[in-house]
């Protein structure tokens, strides 16, 4: 009665398995990762030192736009959907994902719109250079004909996204096994129900925008032209109203799997479970009332500046909560430090630092200082990279030996945990200083008071990207052969996922499982 | 090869490390090079205050937090022989680390507050100045004095390029820069004239956006003379990082004698628009004035950029002049190309239109004289 998987490519063009989507997911985003690293190091290449050397101003914005939407959209954002593709099943006790033909859909068109966007580099005027945050009118009047384009794969990625959330709602609602109340789901479960409603909150209101931007281009309306009635300041109002809510999308399913491996190598219960959970769903409320502080400087009433210094402010109550709770996972445990939990205790400690220049910005005279300087390049590089590509990292770290049944080389694991802390750290701590001694971000070029912290940063950047492409070896090595792990990989680790076999059955779970 | 990277990497760490420790001890005047200038108005050193007590705030949370988590770290392993403890739960606890942080956050957002409420304080001004931003330079009028001009870049490209050493104001001097008094109180109107761009000058502690079709304002009183120094601190295009901000705060009968200086020259500047030109100083002028305004966009050879920007090797630079000159006066509107009307004065564009018709290769033959553009306008 074993049904295994289809051979040649259709398996993978047809399938409805979480597994196999999960794993294409994942694959994808790693393929994106790279990519979207390869323009960093142009970024990083040309800024090593003063002057113009290896690209035009023209093709450096091009890089900075790029770098930042694949990253978030191609790199951070399918890697969390793949991560929950594989678990979210594995532990709610369910056999697949509630839509599992939709879900096929949600990841296929993807590659579609990477493919898209990319090919925009090669269009007469290049592609997009006005930044991942496309503020109009550069992005509609002085755009690129390629702009087009954009707009078209954001819309392709905005309905995969909204798929993949419908889905993931449908299948944590519905298909929890006997006994799995809501205040018994794994966090990762719970910090992806809630990503989950954001992201059908934001992602048509993102549609909204850059379909607004489509007809300012193509059919004569002036909703960001002040000429024709419009108001540029509308765009960042309904992009932010999109672009708050998804910065905590890249970083609530970051909490989850953080909150499951750090238990798991102290040996020793989640601390406050119940406020992890209940600060979670703060987080996410707070976000959506926070969005204007990325736009202190473009002249908001007094009254709206005090109210979103204060509210963005409160965000740091249910933040420090969740670290505190780590903190005291930890506190008395037995830990061994192994490399998942390695980058998880990288992920609380660079996190909480990415945390303090977060409510450094949130002081709003402060900000007029700080904004659309390295300063901010330096906060919300400390709060996504050891944020969501760290919590990533570490749960492939976590998960894989679950997943192809062999456990990863852990002196590899943790010379790459070291590399990629090092880099990340010589990348982007300088960058606070540069920032605070005056550099704007986004210039190809800079006067020489700058040059020392940039010469620095661009070494830790291509020692970060070395250390990936460890990462990619250990990984691919692991999946072809070494040693065999256990069912229950860890030492008694919780959730249902360690009590099926390793690797993971092509289907688990086709009667549920009693959960206590 | 790892080893070498790694010893580089320490190095750099060490580096960053021991910089860390003299922010800590540096005396707050010697620290622009890597923490926030205390700036030279009221504004700057109250901004600057409030981010040094952020700072120390953040540390001391730091300490304690990171303090008990290394702590832990270290007795707390498995490697020690310890046996984990099964405490999972403290309302007690919960609610504590919710209410000091709350704490915390009241006492840094009051004086936060105050200071919003001064920096948003534009009343009672004594000087007025209309800035605007342009695809890539500024645009200063000295309101009620009739002083109006330009500010571009004036680093040489072959500075840029690294043909030449480059001098200490590297990508931070422009051809004129704006001159203000010291200990007046001094309102900054910010706009723009195509895309977004932001007008940040770091020693002031003002960064306001100037956003085409509304304008924000903000104000300085400047209390030492001296050179300022800032930068367009929002992404505009191609040469956003080639537009920067120079300020020179003088004395007020220095100030004065700058504005009489400014109006003598716009005036001889009218009288040039009545005589006629050689061809050979035309071009020359157009030479000069291409590069600055133009060059830009269009490319020191004249070849644009495709896709982008023209080519001037074919289109209006080699068809009828009168629609050569209504687009450089008039601009295309829905386009980057801008009304060049208003930026440059009559004798700037005659010679530009001159030497666009004649340069690399463009042999039209014909020239432009300033009282054509001035009829131009004039609409005759």
């Amino acid at each position: 009665m074993a049904h295994g998987p289809a051979k040649g490519i259709t398996r993978w063009l047809y399938t409805t398995n979480h597994k196999d989507i999960g794993s294409m997911y994942l694959w994808f985003s790693f393929a994106m990762f790279f990519l979207g690293g390869i323009f960093a190091l142009v970024i990083r290449a040309e800024l090593f030192q003063p002057g113009l050397q290896i690209v035009e101003p023209n093709f450096f914005n091009q890089m900075t736009t790029m770098h930042g939407l694949v990253m978030v959209f191609g790199a951070v954002m399918p890697a969390f959907v793949g991560l929950a593709n594989w678990m979210i099943p594995m532990q709610i006790g369910a056999p697949d994902m509630a839509l599992p033909r939709m879900n096929n859909w949600s990841f296929w068109i993807l590659p579609f719109a990477f493919a898209m966007l990319s090919s925009t580099l090669f269009m007469d005027g290049g592609a997009p250079n006005f930044g991942w945050t496309f503020y109009a009118p550069l992005s509609t009047t002085y755009a690129p004909p390629s702009v087009t384009f954009f707009i078209f794969a954001i819309h392709i990625m905005g309905a995969s996204s909204i798929m993949g959330a419908i889905n993931i709602i449908a299948t944590i609602v519905n298909m929890r096994a006997p006994g799995m109340t809501y205040m018994k789901m794994p966090l990762f479960v719970w910090t992806w129900l809630i990503t989950a409603f954001l992201l059908i909150a934001v992602m048509p209101v993102l549609a909204g925008v850059v379909t607004m931007m489509l007809m300012d281009i193509h059919f004569g309306t002036s909703f960001f032209d002040a000429a024709g009635g419009g108001d540029p300041v509308l765009f960042q109002h309904v992009f932010w109203f999109f672009g708050h809510p998804e910065v905590y999308i890249m970083i609530l399913p970051a909490f989850g799997i953080v909150s499951a491996i750090i238990p798991t190598f102290a040996r020793k219960p989640l601390f406050g479970y119940a406020s992890m959970v209940y600060a979670t769903a703060a987080i996410a409320f707070l976000s959506f009332v926070v969005w204007a502080h990325h736009m202190f400087t473009v002249g908001l009433p007094i009254a709206g500046e005090l109210f979103f210094m204060w509210a963005t402010m409160l965000i740091a109550v249910p933040t420090g909560v969740k670290v505190f709770n780590w903190v005291a996972t930890m506190f008395k445990g037995a830990m061994t430090f192994e490399t998942p939990m390695l980058f998880s205790i990288a992920f609380v400690i660079l996190f909480t630092i990415g945390g303090f220049s977060g409510l450094m910005l949130a002081i709003a005279p402060a900000d007029f200082q700080y904004h659309d300087t390295y300063f901010v390049v330096a906060h919300f590089h400390y709060v996504l990279v050891p944020g969501a590509i760290f919590s990533i990292t570490a749960g492939v770290y976590y998960w894989l030996p679950k997943w192809c049944g062999n456990m990863y080389n852990e002196t590899m694991g943790k010379l790459h945990f070291w590399l990629a802390f090092i880099g990340l750290n010589v990348t982007f701590f300088p960058m606070h200083f540069s920032g605070l001694a005056g550099m704007p971000r986004r210039i190809p070029d800079y006067n020489m008071m700058f040059a020392d912290w940039n010469m620095i940063s661009s070494v830790g950047a291509f020692l970060f990207g070395a250390a990936q492409v460890l990462f990619l070896y250990n990984v691919i090595a692991t999946i072809i052969g070494g040693k065999k792990a256990t069912d229950e990989v860890w030492e008694n680790p919780e959730g249902l996922e360690w009590t099926v076999p390793s690797p993971a059955p092509y289907h688990t779970f086709e009667t549920p499982p009693e959960y206590k | 090869m790892l080893k070498a990277a790694g010893g580089l990497c320490a190095r750099v760490l060490g580096f960053a490390v021991l910089l860390m420790s003299q922010l800590a001890l540096a005396d707050e005047t010697e620290s622009l090079k890597y923490n926030m200038t205390r700036g030279v108005t009221p504004v700057s050193q109250d901004i600057h205050g409030l981010h040094m007590q952020m700072f120390w705030w953040c540390v001391g949370i730091g300490v304690v937090v990171f303090g008990i988590m290394f702590v832990s770290m270290f007795l707390h392993r498995k490697s020690r022989g310890v046996k984990p403890a099964n405490f999972h739960e403290s309302t007690w606890l919960e609610l504590t680390w919710t209410a000091i942080p709350i704490l915390i956050l009241v006492l840094m957002g009051i004086p936060a507050s105050k200071s919003l409420i001064n920096l948003y304080d534009t009343r009672e001004s004594e000087v007025d100045v209309l800035i605007t931003g342009y695809q890539w330079r500024w645009k200063y009028e000295i309101l009620g004095e009739d002083v109006s001009f330009f500010s571009n870049l004036s680093t040489p490209r072959d500075e840029i390029e690294g043909f030449a050493e480059k001098n200490p104001n590297y990508l931070l001097e422009v051809d004129e820069p704006l001159v203000l008094p010291v200990g007046k109180k001094i309102r900054f109107i910010v706009t723009a004239n195509d895309v977004i761009h932001n007008w940040w000058v770091p020693d002031f502690g003002v960064k306001r956006d100037a956003i085409p079709g509304f304008t924000n304002d903000s104000w300085a009183i400047i209390e030492e003379p001296g050179t300022y120094r800032g930068q367009c601190a929002e992404l505009c295009g191609k040469d956003h990082g080639f537009m920067p901000i120079v300020v020179e705060a003088k004395t007020e009968s220095e100030y004065r004698a700058w504005l009489d200086e400014k109006k003598a020259a716009a005036a001889a500047l009218a009288e040039l628009t009545e005589k006629t030109f050689t061809f050979d100083e035309l071009y020359a002028q157009g030479e000069e004035v291409y590069n600055r305004s133009c060059a830009a966009c269009h490319q020191a050879n004249g070849e644009g950029l495709p896709g982008t920007f023209p080519s001037l090797h074919e289109g209006i630079a080699v068809g009828p002049i009168q629609d050569h000159i209504d687009v450089v006066v008039n601009g295309v509107p829905g386009t980057a190309m801008q009304a060049f009307g208003e930026q440059l004065s009559e004798v700037d564009i005659a010679a530009v239109v001159t030497y666009e018709r004649n340069a690399w290769g463009n042999n039209m033959g014909d020239l432009a004289q300033p009282l054509d553009i001035y009829n131009h306008k004039q609409g005759k």
